[in-house]
């Protein structure tokens, strides 16, 4: 039962319940007129301290094509956090007004402690460099769409992935699978925090590598998902300099990779896919954010308890 | 030899690992203790080469958690005139609030301050922690 839980970690949820999700999902993509009035008289707050345009403008986009209706803030300065109000003040006024709320952060942990104070359902929007839960739908949506299931497959992860929280949220999900196998492709610094690499992978015995070249991968890989390096989560800039660069999928390194193999990105992208990679029909990141508002229309959908 | 006299009633904690004692002295704020307290730090210890022990002539409250995350192999007695009435086993703690402080300058407890600090035992072998906010683990007191 989905109704009234908040999802801030994509182990929050069982297997058996992302799965209603997904059903959902598929449901919504091949009949999305038939939800179109589902949420009539709810609310959704997009609480976002942190810029982003995608993910809030997918989640606004989801609750108005549901029917519903959208209150907000876009960054933080807009909002009383910029007179010193607490998360948790914000949260509990929040709740007087809306139904359910959708919150993005730049520190790592917030929605968690935000969920401690409310009881209306919270999605993680994404907290810093942490995780990012509902990129994660996305993406499944998207794997299952292209290749029938997420097991049994290589997924190569390529860029930032330290502080990449659409990584640290995929390799958990991907994770509870099994025949899942990691090829983990980033310069030393950038590699995937000890808490992922010791606590998910190795705990649960999938096979992995940390590699720092992408060419002699490709050819293993079902999917290949970039990320870009991010200079916010930087506190030097010579070091965001001198690794933003490090790995730039192009034309000639797409050249490695199978026929079949899918190259995901949770956008937005700055130069690590060449543009010239975009007509390929294996670019399938701009698809991977259309998937991501109908997935989460079935989200809102079955926190609020109505399907 | 350096001698410290048994105490009447208080409580005593023993098999400390050396180099931890003055930080649960410090944890019990024991430097400001107005009755008798030793710490005698590198005693000779048969089963560990040298040892920490606290004596307190006082019956005072102890947060178990924290021994335990120090050190779970530390012995807590418990005297009454002049004898051990009780032994505490100690045990490495499931979860713990308040003890440990996230380092990780992401993580929301660096900027919010009104909640308690929660930490989650992740490996009981190296005594290491996960941060409930922002999962950075650490191993605030190594085994030595």
């Amino acid at each position: 039962m989905l109704k009234n839980r908040s999802l801030i970690d994509p182990n929050d949820f069982t297997r058996e319940e992302f799965r209603e999700i997904f059903d959902l999902g598929h449901q919504i993509i091949a009949d999305p007129a038939k939800y179109s009035k589902s949420c009539e008289g709810k609310i959704l707050a997009t609480l976002f301290y942190e810029p982003s345009t995608r993910t809030r403008l997918s989640f606004e986009t989801a609750m108005l094509r549901l029917g519903g209706q959208v209150i907000g803030f876009s960054e933080a300065a807009s909002s009383s956090t910029a007179k010193g109000e607490s998360i948790a003040d914000t949260l509990r006024t929040v709740e007087c007004y809306a139904d359910i709320a959708a919150m993005r952060h730049p520190k790592e942990g917030a929605p968690r402690l935000a969920s401690h104070y409310i009881h209306m359902p919270l999605i993680n929007a994404g907290d810093g460099g942490h995780q990012h839960p509902t990129q994660t739908l996305t993406d499944i949506l998207t794997i299952e769409r292209l290749r029938g299931s997420v097991e049994n497959k290589t997924y190569g992860f390529c860029g930032d992935l330290k502080f990449g929280r659409t990584v640290h949220s995929l390799v958990k999900f991907l994770s509870n699978y099994e025949g899942v196998r990691f090829i983990f492709i980033s310069p030393e610094e950038l590699r995937v925090p000890e808490y992922i690499r010791e606590e998910v992978v190795r705990k649960k015995g999938i096979p992995f590598q940390e590699v720092d070249q992408m060419e002699p991968y490709m050819g293993e890989l079902d999917f290949l998902y970039m990320t870009r390096v991010q200079r916010e989560r930087f506190f030097n800039e010579e070091d965001y300099i001198r690794l933003k660069d490090r790995f730039i999928l192009d034309k000639a390194k797409m050249a490695y990779a199978r026929p079949d193999t899918y190259i995901l990105h949770p956008l937005p992208r700055v130069n690590e896919i060449s543009t010239e990679v975009d007509d390929d029909p294996r670019a399938q990141y701009f698809q991977q954010a259309k998937n991501g508002m109908y997935v989460r229309m079935a989200l809102i959908l079955k926190l609020l308890g109505i399907y | 030899m350096l001698e410290i006299t048994s105490i009447e009633k208080g409580i005593v904690i023993d098999h400390i690992t050396a180099g931890y004692g003055i930080q649960v002295f410090n944890y019990l704020n024991l430097d400001k203790a107005d009755y008798n307290v030793a710490l005698i730090c590198n005693a000779y210890s048969q089963k560990m080469g040298k040892k920490d022990i606290i004596k307190i002539n006082n019956v005072i409250d102890i947060n178990y958690d924290f021994l335990g995350l120090i050190d779970p192999n530390a012995t807590v007695n418990i005297i009454e005139e002049g004898k051990t009435i009780k032994k505490v086993k100690l045990e490495v703690p499931e979860r713990v609030e308040n003890i440990i402080r996230c380092k990780n300058p992401r993580c929301v407890t660096s900027v919010e301050h009104y909640f308690p600090h929660v930490f989650h035992l992740v490996d009981k072998e190296k005594r290491s922690y996960r941060c409930e906010y922002c999962d950075d683990i650490v191993i605030p007191y190594p085994v030595k």
